[in-house]
Parts: structure tokens; sequence; C-alpha cells
């Protein structure tokens, strides 16, 4: 029998149906691949018993013949969505041995669908990072490593855990959030699918918030059409968060496999920044290439504020965050530190329970915040705003259908490499995803290629509001021909 | 614009997170690197724009004025570093 881990979602999902294995034999399989990966950092908590409870349901389920869109498909889940009874800690010391006695609407989304729960998976600090070092956990390692080189590489982030799980067969799927790249830039460093889908698409609700107008959950998967799948689950209409689309969720998968012929495919020439690495370039240049002969009528188009995007989102979520992380005050949950009084008490616990990176945005947050500065910074900051999603809407309404970039600036690179120095280097890492999170719109991350030292680069693919199924169609052109690409395993 | 070191504990203490001295230095380091960075905004003419407040246009959702949920202090408290009888304890907030 071949390996179940290696089976795609659609697959096993057929295969489940077909009653060719069971739920729980294919759970079984993901918690033995979990036990082998341990040394990856994937995870943070595994809930093995959890799991086996859930696949048992499955089977149940399945041998009635009542199997629901995910039945028995075990998928792994970000340290950032609350799980009832499971313990929650977006990868913070400041909250310690948080056990939520809610399940976030995403997650419960998918355990309504007959999804299993293999575990909490790890991730930068709230969310905040590109590399996921910045986690209380300790820093993920990327199972791809460069050719005749055993040094260990990040999986990118803040979604490094549901990056490499889902690289590394620890898991069929995973869910992450994505506030500045944070799901598309850790899927190009690991050769994998990753979507954040249109602002207001998925529920924030129960999702530990960073930055509330740009935070959005999406799905990890390692093809076009698992993504696909994952995201008619996750997205729903929500009372329970204000930014919830009042609109139906459309079956995205039906939109894999449509042709591309006639579409008009933006090329911003603005993302052609100095210094691109020349592998990039051909990258993008074979995306083109690629479009074109799938019948796409491809169109140089001009997004003349993307410079602005990423000092604009450095002041816009910073600013959020410290805002919705003042709620860490060590009184009502998480960790204290005992102070001489309450003021004292807050600055001990927070001092102690955020991590550098973590203090470093709420200082800059608080900063642009205070008086006198708001208006230099803030309300600056959401001008420049509009005019970045201005640029989006005046291409969209001139025809283009769906705009094509790179994904990330360069291929994952070593631990330590960029978290020693200056900050703004390792921002910088999400200059081609930050402006989609600034507009709101979906974009996904679709794997096109191997570099010099053979580790996956991605191609970016953003689309007008509440159109992922153009993306879900265009992306799956790009995988059609540039093929799969799946590490060769060193770990376990 | 830059920051200077007093800027720094102040805004640590607008925060509420206690910094150390050696701290301060490397904190006003970082921010004015990022402060820098964020510079260039500068350069865009932002005099006929509206700043952004939702980034997709909905409408604000209303419901009834009603209780919805609630009527379990023992969830809400199960998390809390000290707690008694359903209460949060905290330092002596009143002499």
């Amino acid at each position: 029998m071949t390996d179940l881990t290696h089976l795609s979602i659609a697959d096993a999902r057929d295969q489940l149906k077909a009653k060719a294995f069971t739920a729980t034999e294919l759970t079984e399989a993901y918690l033995a691949a979990m036990e082998k990966g341990r040394s990856l950092g994937a995870y943070v908590l595994e809930t093995p018993e959890k799991a086996r409870a859930m696949a048992k349901a499955s089977d149940e389920r399945l041998a009635r013949g009542e199997g629901r869109a995910l039945e028995g498909i075990p998928l792994g889940v970000k340290d950032l969505f609350c799980t009832e009874g499971v313990r929650t800690t977006a990868c913070s010391r400041i909250l310690g041995n948080f056990v939520p006695s809610y399940e976030s609407t995403v997650t419960a989304n998918l355990w309504a669908d007959g999804a299993v729960m293999l575990g909490k998976l790890n991730n930068d600090e709230f969310a905040m990072g590109s590399s996921n070092e910045t986690s209380a956990f300790g820093p993920v390692t990327n199972p791809w490593r460069r050719q005749g080189d055993n040094r260990s590489l990040v999986p990118g982030g803040s979604s490094g855990g549901s990056a490499t799980a889902v690289s590394a067969w620890l898991c069929a799927g995973a869910t992450g959030t994505d506030t500045g790249g944070s799901i598309r830039q850790p899927a190009a460093f690991t050769g994998i699918v990753g979507i954040k889908p249109t602002y207001g698409r998925c529920s924030r609700w129960g999702i530990v918030a960073f930055a509330s107008s740009l935070d959005q959950a999406g799905p990890f998967a390692r093809t076009v059409r698992d993504a696909a799948i994952l995201l008619k689950s996750f997205a729903s209409v929500d009372p329970k968060d204000t930014t919830s689309a009042d609109r139906p969720v459309p079956d995205y998968e039906a939109a894999v496999g449509r042709s591309v012929k006639g579409m008009v495919i933006g090329i911003p020439k603005e993302y052609r920044v100095d210094g691109m690495p020349a592998e990039i370039e051909a990258l993008w240049s074979q995306g083109i290439a690629w479009l074109k002969a799938a019948g796409a009528e491809i169109r140089e188009i001009s997004l003349p504020h993307t410079k602005y995007a990423l000092p604009a989102y450095y002041i816009v979520a910073p600013a959020e965050a410290s805002s919705n992380l003042a709620r860490y005050d060590g009184i009502r949950y998480g960790l204290r530190v005992p102070g001489n009084d309450i003021v004292d008490t807050y600055e001990k616990s927070r001092a102690a329970g955020f991590g550098a990176e973590v203090r470093r945005r709420i200082m800059i947050g608080t900063y642009v915040l205070s008086a006198g500065y708001y208006d230099a910074y803030y309300v600056r900051a959401q001008k420049v705003r509009t005019l970045i999603k201005r640029d989006f809407e005046l291409a969209f309404e001139a025809g283009v259908d769906a705009v094509l970039t790179p994904a990330t600036p360069s291929a994952a690179f070593g631990i330590g490499e960029k978290s020693g120095g200056d900050p703004v280097e390792m921002y910088l890492n999400d200059i081609f995803t930050v402006t989609v999170n600034m507009a709101g719109l979906p974009g996904i991350a679709v794997p096109a290629g191997l570099d010099s030292q053979g580790l996956p680069l991605g191609l970016q693919l953003i689309g007008r509001p509440f159109d992922e199924e153009t993306l879900f169609q265009v992306a799956q052109v790009i995988e059609d021909a540039a093929g799969h690409f799946s590490p060769t395993p060193w770990w376990g | 614009m830059s920051v200077d070191l007093d800027t720094v504990r102040r805004v640590a203490h607008l925060a509420r997170i206690a910094v150390d001295e050696a701290e301060v230095a490397k904190l006003q380091g970082e921010i004015n690197s990022i402060l820098g960075f964020v510079e260039q905004l500068g350069e865009v003419d932002v005099s006929a724009v509206e700043p952004m407040t939702s980034v997709t246009p909905m409408v604000m959702k209303m419901r009834e004025d009603a209780v919805t949920d609630g009527g379990y202090p023992e969830r809400i408290v199960a998390n809390a570093p000290m707690t008694e009888d359903h209460y949060f304890v905290v330092p002596k907030v009143v002499e």
C-alpha cells in the first residue's frame, strides 16, 4: 500500500468514500509521521486521543454512507485558532496554559464537515514574524534543504508550523492566518499552496487577533484543488464577526480545471524591484509564458503605490496590534508576574510574557497612536492604504482578471540568518504579499519551480474581491505546467 | 522623526511594558530604524485622499439588543492566574 500520508485531500476523500481504507488508518499514518517528524518543530501540541476519537466517529459516518465534505481528513491547526478544551497559546509565554472554553468559527466549520484534528501548529509569537523564529516554542525547520548542505532553513512565517507540517506530510492540510503574507510566504518557502482569501470571507471569531483590519484565515495544502476543497469549509457567514461578508460561499473546487482562455492577467511593473534575484525574475517570466500558452492575455499594468505598502503596513499593523494586545494584562488569563501595585503588575507581566519582536511592535504602535503623532503616522498611512487599494481597483476596472507576481523576493533562508540584525531586513520578506492585505484582496501562492540550490519558489496571483474562484482556476494552470515539488525526507 | 531615550521610556510606560536601561537604548535604535523606514510615506501626496476606514465596503451588522450569551462565570475565570468566588483577584487598587 502506498503511504497514506502522501495522498492529496481529494484522493483521500474519494478513497475513504470507496472504503479503500478507514479514517482511523489514515489518522494513524499521520500520527506516526508526526512522531517521526518531531525534530522539525512543526507541532507545539499533538492531540492523538482527540484525533483517534474524531477518526472513529468519521468511520461510523462513512460506514453509513453519510460522509461530509472533509470526512476523516486529518488537519493541523495553527496555534492562533482557539480550540475548545485544547491549549491555545499563539506561541506566546503570556498565554501560557490558556485553554479556551470555545472553538473558533473556522475550526468549528472544519469539524462540522468531518475533519480530524491532529494537533496545534507552531507560529511566530502572535503571528508577528516572517521566519517562525519569534515563537516561544522555538523555531520550525523547513523540510527543504539546499543541495549538498545540511544546514537548517526557516519555513517562513508566521504560519511556519503549518507550512512545514503540510510540506513534510505531517498533516493533509492546515489552517493559517495571513496579516501581511503569513500564509503565502511560508507556502512559497516550502513548495506548497496557500491562499489568503478576501478580507471578510472567513470569520475571525476565535482567532487570536494581531491586526484586525488585515488578519484573515486561510488554508495550506499540497495541491490547488485541495486548497479549494478546504476553503469551501473555512468560509462562512458568521454573525459573531461583524466584518464577516454576508454572501454565499461558492463551490471553489468547481473552478479548478476551468480554462483561462481569454482571461486578462496583469503584470505590475512596480514589482520588478531593485536587486531582484535573476532567478525570481526568470520564474515570473516562466509563469507569464505558461499563462500565455494556456490562452490568457498578458497585460502590463501599473500599481504606482506598491512601494509604499510595506512602510504603511508597519504603521497600521503595529498600531492595531498595540490596541489588540492591551488585553494581556496578567489579570484575566495568562501569565502574571506580581508587582508592587496594579500598574507594576501589568508592566512586569507584559515584559516577561511578550517576546522581543512583540514588545517592539507594541512600542511602535503605541508611539504612532500617541498624542501628536496620530495624524502624521496613522492617518497618513490609512490614506496611503486608500491609494494602494485604488491602484488595484483601476486595474480591475480596466478588465484585468488577476494579477501575477512573484510570491517572495528570495527562497527560504537559514535559521538565524536574518533574525539578529535590523528588523527592517526581515520585514522586506513581505514586500510582494503585504499590498494584498492592505487592499483586502484575495491572494494565492502556488509553487512554480526550484532555484539553483534546489529550493522551492512560488508565484502569487491576486484577484478581485471575493473572486477566489478565478485564483484557483489560474493557479491550477500554473500547477499543471510546473508540476509538484516535494522535499527529500531526511528527518525521523 | 526619531525618538530619544526619554520618549522610549515614556512609550514603554504607555504600553505598560517594563524595560530596563540596557533595553531602552537597544529599543531606541530599533524604533528609529523602523521610523526611518516609514518616513518615505512623506513623499506621497495625500491631500485629497480619505483615510481608509473599511477595506471591503460593508454595512455594520445590527442585531436585537438582547442577552444572547453568558451565565457561566466559572468558564470566564477558568484561565485567570488568581480568582476567588468567580472574581478576578488583583493587587490593591484603592487605598
